[in-house]
C-alpha cells in the first residue's frame, strides 16, 4: 500500500499466497494519493519485462500513456521497476464478471470487484446484468459505469440486459442503453438463456444498428430442470440431477444458424462442452460471426470433483468431463474459443456452507484467472504469452469493442499493462483474496503465476502484488 | 467400517458381512423375553428427517431403543428457515446437544455426505435415504433377506457372501436411492446384477456401472434368483418417462404369469411401499415367494447391527475377513 | 473368556519377554472336567435339570465336553448351549465395537432349570458380571452356578466359581491362555508374561 518503498524490486518471492496480504473489502482508502510510488501520474519505467513473453525490454511510461520501448532507456525522473524476470502483458480484459451491484452487496461491489480485478492484472471488466434491479435500463448499466469509474482499480464497461428483468419475453430498452453515458455493445441475460428463438432473432438483429452483440448463455432451460451437474457418469453414481452437454449444444447450434440468418454478431458465453467447440468451430468455417469464451474453471476442473459434494464446485454451466477439458484447452489454443473470461461469481459464505442442492452456482476467478490459464495453457505448451495476451486482452476487448483497452504494448498506447511472475507458485488461499467473497474451487491448490503490477492508464494499481 | 455410513461403496465385502452376520444375531433378540439390550445406554441417536418417511424412522427408532440408545426424533420438514440454513443450523444445534449418531433423511442427494464430512457435528452419521442418491441400510437388509432365503441349512448364511447369485432390478433405476445402494452392495456382495427398465428410467452413464442392462423383463427372469420391483411414482408419467401406468405395467410390471418365469427357489422383493397394480399385482405381492413383509422385520435389525458396530465401542468395528463358519 | 486374559494375550501379539510356561498338559484338562462333570452330578442331584451354557469361545467347547462327560455319568443327555455377553460387557467403550458371537439357548430354555455357565479362565469376574445379567433377559433359573477350568484370582466383583478345573495364582503381569483342540489345535495352558508396556 502507500507505505510501500517507492524503489521496492518488483520481486515475486515475498508474503503470503496467490495474492498477497491485503484482505480489505471495500474501504476506499485514499490509496490512489499515493502517487509517489511507482505509477504516479508521472513517469514510470519498467526495466527488463519480457514483453510478451519476449527477451528483456524497458518500457517507459509517460502520464497515461506508454513513452518508448527498447532497451537501457534512461530514468531520469522516473519511478523504477525492475521487472527481471517478469512477463508484460497489456491489462487484461474481462468479458464476463459478476460484481453483483447493486443488489447483492453482501457478495459483491463494484469496489471490491474491481479490487480483485486488479488484483488479477485486468484493467477491464464487463460487469453482467443480473443484478437486483436487472441492468436492462440505461439508468441502471449508467450506475455501475459510473461506481466503476469512481472505485479507479478497473475500467468497468457494463452488460445490458437483453430482455427486461431478465425474463426473456421482452425486449429490453438495448438502444437507450447503447446510448447512455455506458455505451452498452455487450448484451446478455447471462445467467438465463435466451431461450425463445424469436425474441433471440429480433436481439441479434436489432443490436446490428450500433455493431451490438449478444452474449448468449447457453443453456436449454427444459433440458436442464433441476439440473445440478454435469450429466454422465458421475451424476448417474451420485443421483444429482444432470446438466446434459446437450442442453448447451442444442442452443448453441440454433443460434448460430440464427446469427448466420440474420448477418448479426453472437458471442457464446462460457462453452463448457467439446460438442460446443465443434459447433463453434463448424460456424467460423462458415465464415459467420461468432465468438466464444471459457472460463479458467472449465480448463482445469472436472465433474469428478463434485464426488465430494462440496458446493464449491457447483457452477453454471457445470464442470464437465476431461474429454471436455482438454477439447476446450486445444480450441482456445486454436482460436476456436476467442477468449478466456472468468465469469467471476461471487457468493455469500453461507450460500455454499450448506447441502448441495441448497448453494448457489458459481466460483470467483478474477484473482486466480491468469494463474489457470499459465498452469493450463502455457505450461502445457498450448499457449505462448502473446497468445495469451490476444485470448485475454486484445480478443475480449475487441469483442466488447472497448476502446483503450486490449492495445498492443506499443509507444503511444494507453499503458494498460500486467507484470506477471510465471517463476512464482504459491498455494491459493482466498482468505487473501481482494473479492468479499471466498468461494474459490482452487483453495489448497498449488498454481504458478502471480501478478506482480498491474497500471490502468499509466498508475498502479497492484504494485508488488498488493494493491495501490 | 468407516465411522459414518453414507454409501454403501463404504462397505468393504468383509464390512457388509460382519453387519449382516451381527444383525443375524441381534434378530434372536426379538425372541426373547426382553427384547432390549443395555449395550448403547447413555448414547444418543438423532433421527433427523427432512422428509417424511414413517417407515424407516420407525425401523431407525425400535432398533436404536433395543440398544438402550436415548432416540430423539428431528423432523425438519416444513421448517420456515430455507434448506441451506436449515440442515447447518440443525446441525449445530444437534451438536450442542450431544448426539453420538445422527440418522439423516433429506430429499437433496449428498446431504448425509455434506454433513458427514462439513464439520458440522462430531458424531458418526448414518444415510437413511438422500435424495436419488443411496439408502446403504435399504441394500442391506435386502441383502440380508437374501442371503437368510437363499441360503441353505439352519445357519441362515450366516458368514456367506451372495457369489454367484442372480438378482434383477426392476423399475425407476433413474430415481432410485435403492437401486444405487444394492448395485453397490450386491456387487461387493459377490452377486450379478441386471437392471431392467424403459430407457427413460436408466441414468446416462449407467453403462459404467457393474450391472447388466436389459429393457426385456421377460427375457431376465428365468435367470433371476430374486427380483427387485422398484416402486414407480405416477407422476413420473406426466413427465413423460413412459405413456401411460397400463403400458408400463404391462412392459415392466411382475404379475403371476412373469413371476412362473422365475426359477421356484427366485423370491419377488420390494423395499415398499408397493404401488399395486403398477409394478406388482396384488397376486404376487401376497405370493409367498414376496418377502416385502420380511425385509421390513429385517430392517429393525440390520439398523441394529449398523448402530452397533459404529457407535458400540470406541470407534467403529474392525471388520476381519470371515469365512462361513461350518457347524 | 475372560476379559482381561485375553487381552493381554492378543492373537498375533508380540511373543512374550519370557516363553509362556506349560501349566496343564491335556490329560491334566481331561481329569480336571471329569471331576467337575462329577461334582456337578453330585451338587446337583443327579443333574436331571442342568443347563450348561458356555461362553464364547473356548467356554462353549468345554460345555460341549462337560455335557459328553455327563452324559457318560448319569445316562441321559444334558441340554448344552452358549451365551454371547458382548453386548452386555462393561469395556465396550474402550475397544472398537466386537463382533458379536452366537448365543443358543437350548429349546427346553432355561426357566427353572440350573445354569451352569462354563468359562475357560475366571479373572476379574466381569465377564461373569456380564453374563449374568444377560441371563436376566433371558428368562428366570432356578439358580446359577459357574465351573471354570482356570481360577487365576484377581477379582474385581464378588463373584466366586462353584467349580474349578485348576487354581492357578498368578500375578497381574502374566497372563494365561488356554488351548483347546477344536479352536487352538491342541490342549494345554499356558503361563505366560505380558510384554513390558
Amino acid at each position: 500500500m502507500s507505505e510501500a518503498p517507492a524503489r521496492r524490486r518488483a520481486e515475486a518471492k515475498d508474503t503470503s499466497g496467490m495474492a498477497s496480504g491485503m484482505n480489505d473489502t471495500g474501504q476506499r482508502t485514499g490509496a490512489h494519493g499515493a502517487q509517489d510510488t511507482a505509477g504516479g501520474a508521472g513517469r514510470t519505467l519498467i526495466r527488463g519485462a519480457r514483453l510478451l513473453g519476449g527477451s528483456p525490454t524497458d518500457v517507459l511510461i509517460e502520464g497515461e500513456r506508454i513513452a518508448e520501448i527498447g532497451h537501457h532507456l534512461g530514468a531520469a525522473g522516473a519511478v523504477t521497476v525492475d521487472a527481471g524476470g517478469l512477463i508484460l502483458l497489456p491489462g487484461l480484459v474481462d468479458l464476463h464478471t459478476h460484481l453483483r451491484e447493486p443488489g447483492r452487496e453482501d457478495s459483491e461491489t463494484v469496489l471490491t470487484g474491481t479490487r480483485a480485478a486488479a488484483r488479477g492484472g485486468y484493467t477491464a471488466v464487463h460487469a453482467m446484468a443480473n443484478t437486483f434491479p436487472v441492468a436492462d435500463t440505461a439508468g441502471v448499466v449508467e450506475q455501475v459505469w459510473r461506481l466503476g469509474r469512481e472505485s479507479g482499480y478497473c475500467d468497468v464497461q457494463p452488460v445490458g440486459a437483453v430482455t427486461v428483468g431478465l425474463g426473456g419475453e421482452q425486449l429490453a430498452e438495448l438502444g437507450a442503453m447503447h446510448d447512455s453515458a455506458a455505451g452498452v455493445v455487450v448484451f446478455s441475460d447471462d445467467g438465463r438463456c435466451v431461450d425463445d428463438a424469436v425474441i433471440m432473432r429480433r436481439a441479434l438483429e436489432y443490436v446490428k444498428a450500433f455493431d451490438g452483440v449478444i452474449a448468449q448463455h447457453a443453456q436449454e432451460p427444459r433440458l436442464t430442470a433441476d439440473a445440478q451437474m454435469n450429466e454422465g457418469v458421475v451424476s448417474a453414481e451420485l443421483g444429482l440431477g444432470g446438466w446434459p452437454a446437450v442442453a448447451e449444444e442444442a442452443i448453441i447450434a440454433r443460434d448460430v444458424l440464427l446469427a448466420a440468418h440474420v448477418g448479426s454478431r453472437l458471442h457464446v458465453c462460457h462453452l463448457s462442452t467439446a460438442g460446443s467447440v465443434e459447433l463453434v468451430r463448424w460456424a467460423k468455417s462458415k465464415g459467420w460471426r461468432v465468438t466464444a469464451e471459457v472460463t479458467p474453471h472449465h480448463l482445469l476442473l472436472t465433474d469428478e470433483l463434485v464426488r465430494s459434494f462440496d458446493p464449491v464446485y457447483k457452477v453454471n454451466p457445470p464442470l464437465r468431463t476431461e474429454n471436455d477439458v482438454l477439447a476446450l484447452r486445444e480450441a482456445l489454443a486454436d482460436g476456436t474459443i476467442d477468449c478466456v473470461a472468468t465469469d467471476h461469481a461471487p457468493h455469500p459464505f453461507e450460500d455454499k456452507d450448506c447441502e448441495w442442492g441448497a448453494a448457489a452456482m458459481g466460483m470467483v476467478g478474477l484473482e486466480t484467472a491468469l494463474s489457470v490459464v499459465q498452469h493450463t495453457m502455457v505450461d502445457t505448451g498450448l499457449l505462448d504469452w502473446a497468445a495469451v495476451a490476444s485470448r485475454m486482452s486484445a480478443r475480449p476487448a475487441a469483442i466488447g469493442r472497448l476502446a483503450g483497452h486490449g492495445r498492443p504494448v506499443a509507444p503511444g498506447e494507453p499503458a494498460n499493462l500486467t507484470l506477471l511472475d510465471p517463476a512464482y507458485r504459491g498455494v491459493v488461499d482466498p482468505a487473501h483474496f481482494a473479492s468479499r467473497s471466498r468461494n474459490s474451487p482452487y483453495r489448497g491448490l498449488e498454481l504458478p503465476g502471480r501478478v506482480t503490477h498491474t497500471f490502468l492508464r499509466g498508475r498502479a494499481t497492484v504494485q508488488d502484488g498488493e494493491l495501490v | 467400517m468407516k465411522r459414518h455410513l453414507v454409501s454403501a461403496a463404504d462397505l468393504t465385502r468383509d464390512d457388509a458381512l460382519l453387519i449382516l452376520d451381527t444383525a443375524e444375531e441381534l434378530t434372536r433378540v426379538a425372541d426373547r423375553p426382553i427384547k432390549k439390550l443395555p449395550t448403547l445406554r447413555g448414547r444418543t441417536v438423532v433421527n433427523l428427517f427432512f422428509e417424511d418417511s414413517t417407515r424407516t424412522r420407525i425401523s431407525f427408532e425400535a432398533a436404536a431403543k433395543r440398544l438402550s440408545a436415548d432416540v430423539i426424533n428431528f423432523s425438519a420438514k416444513g421448517s420456515s428457515v430455507s434448506k441451506g440454513e436449515s440442515l447447518k443450523d440443525t446441525a449445530l444445534t444437534l451438536e450442542a446437544m450431544g448426539a453420538d449418531a445422527v440418522v439423516i433423511r433429506h430429499h437433496d442427494s449428498g446431504a448425509p455426505h455434506r454433513l458427514a464430512t462439513s464439520g458440522w457435528i462430531g458424531g458418526c452419521v448414518v444415510n437413511a435415504g438422500d435424495g436419488t442418491h443411496e439408502h446403504p441400510t435399504q441394500a442391506l437388509l435386502d441383502a440380508f433377506t437374501l442371503r437368510r432365503r437363499l441360503a441353505d441349512g439352519p445357519r441362515r448364511g450366516i458368514g456367506a457372501d451372495l457369489s454367484g447369485r442372480r438378482v434383477t432390478i426392476v423399475g425407476d433405476i433413474l430415481h432410485s436411492r435403492v437401486a444405487r445402494s444394492n448395485i453397490h452392495l450386491l456387487t461387493t456382495l459377490g452377486a450379478e446384477v441386471t437392471v431392467v427398465a424403459p430407457p427413460t428410467l436408466l441414468p446416462v452413464g449407467i453403462e459404467r456401472w457393474p450391472c447388466e442392462v436389459s429393457y426385456d423383463l421377460d427375457a431376465v427372469l428365468p435367470k433371476s434368483d430374486a427380483v427387485m420391483m422398484l416402486r414407480v411414482q405416477r407422476e413420473r408419467m406426466n413427465a413423460a418417462f413412459f405413456p401411460t401406468e397400463r403400458e408400463y405395467a404391462r412392459r415392466y410390471g411382475l404379475h403371476g404369469g412373469r413371476m412362473a418365469r422365475m426359477p421356484a427357489h427366485a423370491l419377488v422383493m420390494h423395499p415398499g411401499p408397493m404401488n399395486r397394480g403398477m409394478e406388482i399385482t396384488a397376486e404376487v405381492a401376497d405370493s409367498p415367494r414376496c418377502t416385502a413383509v420380511e425385509q421390513v422385520a429385517g430392517g429393525v435389525s440390520v439398523r441394529m447391527a449398523v448402530l452397533y458396530l459404529l457407535l458400540g465401542g470406541a470407534e467403529p468395528a474392525v471388520s476381519t475377513p470371515r469365512t462361513e463358519e461350518t457347524q | 473368556m475372560d476379559t482381561n486374559a485375553h487381552a493381554s494375550a492378543p492373537p498375533g501379539a508380540p511373543s512374550h519377554d519370557a516363553p509362556a510356561r506349560s501349566v496343564l498338559e491335556a490329560p491334566d484338562i481331561a481329569r480336571a472336567l471329569t471331576r467337575i462333570a462329577h461334582e456337578i452330578v453330585e451338587r446337583a442331584k443327579g443333574a436331571g435339570d442342568v443347563v450348561l451354557l458356555g461362553i464364547p469361545t473356548r467356554g462353549v467347547f468345554l460345555a460341549r465336553r462337560l455335557g459328553e462327560k455327563l452324559r457318560g455319568i448319569t445316562g441321559h443327555p444334558v441340554p448344552v448351549g452358549s451365551l454371547d455377553i458382548t453386548m452386555y460387557r462393561d469395556d465396550l467403550r474402550l475397544r472398537p465395537a466386537r463382533a458379536l458371537a452366537r448365543t443358543d439357548i437350548p429349546g427346553e430354555g432355561i426357566d427353572g432349570g440350573l445354569v451352569v455357565l462354563v468359562d475357560d479362565v475366571l479373572f476379574s469376574g466381569r465377564t461373569i458380571r456380564a453374563a449374568l445379567d444377560a441371563l436376566n433377559d433371558i428368562g428366570r433359573p432356578r439358580a446359577v452356578q459357574l465351573a471354570v477350568l482356570v481360577d487365576r484370582g484377581h477379582r474385581e466383583l464378588p463373584i466366586r466359581a462353584d467349580y474349578v478345573g485348576k487354581n492357578i495364582p498368578t500375578s497381574l503381569r502374566e497372563t494365561v491362555k488356554v488351548l483347546l483342540t477344536e479352536e487352538d489345535g491342541r490342549d494345554g495352558v499356558l503361563l505366560g508374561t505380558r510384554p513390558a508396556a
